[in-house]
């Protein structure tokens, strides 16, 4: 069902005009909303309505359009966007327009387009020759590219809302500890299956906990059983999953004991020198010096996966991108088509690739403490549903709701 | 009025004009003075004269220019490239003689009095194939007064003022088949008496005639019934041959642009 707003104003109920638009609908097969109506009170007075037309496919909504621009009912949204050419490398003009990360249409040269690769916080770029419209964050901005300014002529669409109960409705109620997990994570299994089916993507954020609590294992099993599609993860995660695999521990601590090794502080440093000699984990899985975990799976399996560095990074791994701007652009390339993200254990890579999702993804944000999990839903996730566990026994339940 | 000393066929933009059908410049010349003679000594109009420029051979439909209101000149957006080289000429010869300015926002199209007649205190505006609907609503802003749209059904009669003519107040000359059902019932409630003319009647643009008190001026060749309708009417007939501006599309009404709207409805051209 396509819809649009039009108002129409003058002299619109003497003139018979009003009358004349809603008969034109209806003879297109289209139906109507009055909005609004305000009537003159003296002869010499305009009127002026607004009407909300509703028609079963787009085409014919602008056939409907077309006859009634005619008679002066015109779009609200009738003006083209505003376009302002950035001055600078990396800034936007002053009265840019900045995205939200709902669906988006802008109209350029008369026609709707959908701008590409919408995510949260950007700006839009229009390229005129061909009227293209994408997403651009600040840093990708070209000297002289041409920004959308304004607020006229931009559309962004609500997403609609299911009519059946649906797993990810449940973020309607507070994020809490004191929820029935096991269904929700049988449900949220169905909805993966769902998604594989449909050829979408399954994204998969995490932190190091994830490795330390022994929950490496399932998340691999996640991995060879075809779940997941894309990994974004830091230096953290990477280096502990191979420390486990090299010796065995986490963090020294020996992850089928849970006990502490002598001397076991320091393996961490050896599994990241010893990747560093090697040139990298693909080099270490090639050469069958890395032959088990969750970075060896994604090798194995042709799974991309990004991992982002930070301050507080030991080493890092050769496969760390250390220069936040391209590790952006990195995460970004991966989420092209991804339909749904599991974000566990991890607070700063799960906020930053929420931030770079469309609303239409959904999310699963799995954390032991409450306060990560509503940070993320309050970043204007929409479509997202909220754990409170931990992340080895999530995964642990995830893993048997897929027979994996 | 603007003498056609540069009034040809140059361009087709409705469907009277055929460039395989020129018009004879001086027959056109006479037949303009002949009007201009009627208008001036006959019926005592005192006429303005906007000069001539070449290249824009429409200009001498004046009707088109825009509409006067007062001292104020509200001008036209002209639908077609070809007519728009005839906005700055117009402008430029309102501002010089003193009227105050008003335009209509650029992306409505407006034909001036070509598509807004006056019925009593209200404007009747003709919309479609040269006016945009929307426009009604900025007329209605500046003269403060109702203005009604009414749409245009027959691409032969492109403008209002060549298929309705009011006649005083209460009376008016109209073709009904060129209007839409709506557009006849909106007439039919503004008029109290309407003068129906046959199609014949209206391919000879009776309904684009000069009404000066009890007298119009229109194209010979009506047929009796109508004169015989108009006369019982009260109303002096002055009909004179107008046929090479039919070939543009345009006939008595089109060659005159009202300057002031008086109660003894003396014309200024």
């Amino acid at each position: 069902m396509a819809s649009e707003v039009v108002q129409v104003r003058g002299h619109i109920i003497d003139s018979l005009i009003l009358p004349k638009v809603l008969d034109e609908i209806m003879d297109l097969e289209g139906t109507f909303e009055i909005l609004d109506i305000a009537i003159g009170k003296r002869k010499a007075d305009t009127s002026s309505a607004r009407l909300r037309i509703h028609a079963p496919t787009q085409r014919q909504l602008d056939q409907i359009l077309k006859r009634v621009a005619r008679l002066g009912a015109i779009s609200v949204h009738l003006r083209d966007v505003r376009l302002v050419r950035a001055a600078k490398e990396g800034v936007f003009p002053p009265a840019f327009y900045s995205t939200t990360n709902l669906p988006t249409e802008v109209r350029f040269r008369g026609r709707w387009r959908g701008v590409q690769h919408i995510e949260m916080d950007c700006g839009i770029v229009i390229k005129p020759t061909t009227g293209e419209a994408r997403c651009a964050p600040l840093a990708s901005i070209k000297k002289g590219d041409w920004v959308v300014c304004g607020s006229e002529g931009i559309k962004v669409m609500p997403l609609e809302r299911a009519r059946a109960a649906e797993v990810f409705q449940f973020m309607g109620s507070a994020v809490s500890s004191e929820k029935p997990k096991t269904q929700l994570i049988q449900r949220l299994a169905r909805e993966m299956r769902a998604m594989r089916r449909s050829g979408k993507k399954i994204l998969i954020v995490a932190g190091p906990a994830l490795i330390h609590t022994g929950g490496g294992p399932y998340l691999e099993r996640l991995i060879r059983g075809g779940y997941v599609h894309a990994l974004f993860a830091g230096n953290g995660l990477a280096t502990h999953d191979i420390e486990s695999a090299l010796f065995g521990t986490s963090l020294g601590v020996r992850l089928d004991r849970g006990e502490a090794v002598k001397d076991g502080h320091d393996h961490h440093m050896r599994a990241i020198n010893t990747i560093r000699n090697l040139g990298g984990i693909r080099q270490a899985v090639r050469r069958r010096v890395l032959r088990r975990g969750v970075m060896h799976a994604c090798v194995a399996r042709r799974v991309p996966f990004v991992l982002a560095g930070s301050v507080r990074d030991d080493g890092p791994l050769p496969d760390v991108v250390t220069d936040v701007i391209k590790a952006q652009d990195a995460m970004r390339a991966h989420i092209k088509d991804v339909g749904m993200a599991i974000m566990i254990a991890s607070t700063l890579h799960a906020i930053a690739t929420g931030n770079m999702l469309p609303a239409t993804v959904k999310t699963v944000c799995v954390d032991i403490n409450p306060a990560v999990v509503t940070k993320l839903a309050d970043r204007g996730t929409f479509q997202g549903i909220g754990i409170v566990s931990d992340s080895e026994s999530f995964l642990r339940e995830l893993t048997r709701a897929l027979h994996l | 009025m603007c003498r056609p000393a540069f009034y040809s066929i140059a361009y087709e933009i409705n469907p009277w004009m055929s460039l395989k059908r020129q018009a004879n410049r001086a027959r056109a010349r006479l037949q303009w003075a002949r009007l201009h003679q009627i208008l001036t000594r006959q019926l005592g109009v005192r006429v303005r004269l906007l000069p001539p420029r070449a290249g824009v051979p429409d200009l001498v439909f004046t009707a088109n220019a825009g509409l006067v209101h007062g001292r104020t000149f509200i001008r036209s957006n002209f639908r077609f490239a070809q007519r728009r080289k005839e906005e700055p000429i117009i402008e430029a010869y309102f501002r010089r003689s003193g009227y105050r300015l008003a335009a209509l926002p650029h992306r409505y199209g407006f034909e001036g009095e070509g598509d807004a007649l006056w019925m009593g205190e209200t404007l009747l505006f003709g919309f479609r194939f040269r006016s945009d609907a929307p426009a009604h609503e900025e007329l209605a802003r500046l003269l403060k007064a109702r203005v009604l749209p009414v749409e245009l059904a027959d691409r032969r009669f492109y403008h209002l003022d060549t298929c309705f003519c009011p006649l005083d107040a209460q009376r008016a000359l109209w073709f009904p088949r060129a209007f839409d059902r709506y557009g006849r019932k909106v007439i039919e409630a503004l008029a109290a008496r309407l003068i129906p003319v046959t199609e014949a009647d209206a391919k000879r643009f009776a309904c684009n005639a000069i009404v000066v008190g009890k007298s119009i001026v229109l194209q010979e060749g009506v047929s009796a019934a109508l004169r015989r309708r108009l006369a019982r009417g009260g109303f002096r007939l002055v009909s004179l041959d107008l046929s090479e501006f039919l070939k543009a599309g345009g006939s008595a009404k089109c060659l005159v642009l009202q300057l002031n709207r008086s109660v003894d409805s003396r014309e200024g051209a």
